[in-house]
């Protein structure tokens, strides 16, 4: 196996620049996404229910419920959204539970472009990262000049991560060559004057792709294209993020980097509301990918409620008495 | 002919208006006052204590927000469908007591009149609990009562059924939900009442009912921080003190346990005792 190196490094560019074969034609591309194996719904859904089933109790789940916590991207996506709401926040994303300072904070704040600038504002001095959303999300149906100009006006803002969308449009009717250079072109705005460059999740709706095989393609073409990142949802749509989904994610992360040696990170995203389902995802990152990917770095949960479940658990395992929405706070 | 083979009836927990079994898969087996097996009924865990109170917290916006006419009414539903149902729960309280069927029904009787009494209550009792108060300045000044929230009841274990509704009816005809902990002993009574309660348009989660190990069920319900208030009807003086510390930790509205005869005139004691005061200043047109 190729030694690992991470998706925002320089060697992975060079080890991607290797697999241009298979990206030179929309002919190729094609070739190769529909040779991969499929997917088997049954064994997915059922292998996804069994990691499930895991029982994490004491100090284990206390490990568990402050790792969810660092991996949280708190997410506002609202039209209502106003730069209070955001500082609010971002203050809880900093400190989430006042009362007890040995929590973790979170590790990003995810927000629309326009709102980048309040929440850099907000956070610093702080280590999270600022998260924008991108590429005319959630929809992504604009031009592309549209959307490459929305992903650099967030990244001038100092976002340091984008989360796009990508055309699903383009990839059903299987243009997917436009879908690659689309995310290629993402990826080269994202990058900053002094040649750093913001991290790229790439968001594939998957509630939207209707097959795991439809999936698993995604996933290789957005991994191919040089995502950072790839994400489930964008938590607009009526199916988000399910564990039989986020599973073929996490597989198709493992045989990429068993492939290139490359390192991507996955992110699941809507609907994950409770501590019980968080737990549920890290023990199938655990299984699935192993512990290199149990961090803030690699794996992320996109959420907004989830992140009061965890306090509340917190609190329950640190006092023994149930919890309640009263000593959370309201957001 | 061949005799009918006997159907026995699955007993099950109600929360937020569906009727699952115990998290835990446990059940424990409900005799007669002479030892006689009558049936099987859910042990409750601390778990299916959690998920109790987290469906009476769903369900106290709607339930406090809706009109003390409404909620009257729907008490009063109640009461007719614990009138069709009389001989079952006369089977169930006289088996579960050693009483005889008589004074079974007698028992059954009194406690759907002191459900509809109770259910009188619902829009009166502003005007006995509220009041018009004299200020000093260019103002109306109003207290009404409001229900405190979620109220944990450990039911009376001597009184499976009269007992019951003597502590659930004023608890929630005032607008507060509620998560029983029915007699240890004798739940089946307190079993088949969430049957009525699911099909008399109370809305699921007002009323939650459990049945297992008083004090495996009450301690949780006690130091829980979203509960609200706790009644300590069934609770010995023991576990009733253990409660009472536990609760104070949130300033849980504790009403302490005291000999009862349930048969007698209640009085508006446990009507008033989960109610908080609202007090609004309002201008007065000039």
């Amino acid at each position: 196996m190729p030694t690992t190196v991470p998706a925002y490094g320089k060697e992975a560019a060079e080890r991607l620049a290797s697999m241009a074969d298979v990206t030179a034609t929309d002919s190729a591309l094609r070739r190769f996404l529909h040779g991969l194996p499929g997917v088997d719904a049954v064994g997915l859904q059922a292998r996804a229910a069994t990691l499930g089933t895991r029982s994490i109790k004491t100090t284990a789940k206390a490990y568990a419920i402050d790792l969810a916590i660092s991996m949280i991207d708190l997410t506002t996506l609202e039209g209502a959204d106003t730069p209070g709401k955001v500082r609010a926040l971002c203050a809880k994303g900093i400190n989430p539970d006042p009362t007890d300072r040995t929590v973790p904070e979170v590790a990003a704040i995810c927000v629309y472009g326009d709102m980048v600038a309040t929440a850099k504002e907000a956070l610093r001095g702080s280590g999270l990262q600022v998260a924008a959303v991108a590429t005319a999300f959630p929809s992504g149906r604009a031009a592309l000049p549209v959307k490459l100009a929305d992903t650099r006006d967030a990244v001038a803002a100092g976002a340091d991560e984008i989360d796009m969308v990508i055309d699903r449009g383009a990839f059903l009717s299987g243009r997917y060559l436009e879908v690659f250079e689309e995310i290629r072109h993402v990826k080269e705005a994202c990058v900053r004057p002094d040649g750093s460059a913001a991290h790229l999740k790439v968001i594939f709706e998957t509630g939207e792709l209707q097959t795991y095989d439809n999936v698993r393609r995604a996933s290789w073409l957005a991994m191919l294209a040089g995502a950072d990142f790839i994400k489930t949802s964008t938590g607009k749509v009526s199916v988000n993020a399910t564990p039989p989904v986020t599973l073929v994610l996490l597989e198709a992360v493992r045989d990429f980097r068993a492939a290139t040696g490359v390192q991507v990170g996955v992110k699941p995203a809507g609907g994950i509301r409770t501590s019980k389902d968080a737990i549920k995802y890290l023990v199938m990152v655990n299984e699935t990918l192993g512990e290199e990917w149990l961090t803030a770095d690699w794996f992320r949960f996109g959420a907004s409620s989830l992140l009061n479940d965890l306090l509340m658990q917190r609190q329950k395992l640190s006092t023994g008495r149930y919890s309640g929405p009263d000593y959370v706070t309201v957001d | 002919m061949s005799e009918r083979l006997s159907i026995l009836k699955t007993y099950k927990l109600y929360v937020g208006g569906k009727f699952p079994r115990s998290e835990s898969g446990r059940v424990y087996e409900v005799t007669d006052s002479k030892g006689n097996w009558l049936a099987n009924a859910p042990l409750a865990s601390r778990k299916d204590a959690r998920d109790a109170v987290t469906a009476a917290r769903k369900a106290f916006g709607g339930w406090s927000g809706a009109t003390a006419y409404n909620r009257g009414q729907i008490l009063y539903r109640i009461a007719e469908m614990l009138e069709g149902r009389r001989d079952q729960f006369a089977a169930e309280v006289a088996s579960a007591e050693g009483l005889s069927a008589s004074k079974a029904v007698a028992l059954v009787n009194t406690a759907i009149d002191r459900w509809v009494w109770y259910a009188g209550w619902s829009d009166k009792i502003a005007q006995i609990a509220g009041s018009a108060n004299p200020v000093a300045g260019p103002y109306f000044n109003l207290s009404t009562p409001e229900p405190t929230g979620v109220v944990a009841l450990i039911a009376p274990q001597d009184s499976s059924f009269l007992g019951l509704i003597s502590v659930l009816a004023p608890a929630i005809v005032t607008g507060n939900t509620t998560v029983v902990v029915a007699a240890e002993r004798a739940p089946l009574p307190a079993l088949s009442l969430a049957e009525v309660l699911a099909t008399s348009d109370l809305p699921g989660g007002v009323v939650n009912i459990l049945s297992g190990r008083t004090p495996e069920l009450a301690t949780p319900l006690a130091a829980h921080q979203d509960v609200n208030a706790i009644d300590l009807a069934g609770a010995d003086p023991a576990l009733a003190t253990d409660l009472e510390t536990a609760a104070a930790d949130n300033l849980k509205r504790v009403v302490r346990p005291h000999p009862v005869d349930w048969r007698t005139d209640p009085g508006t004691d446990r009507l008033l005792s989960f109610l908080e005061t609202k007090t609004v200043w309002h201008p007065m047109g000039v």
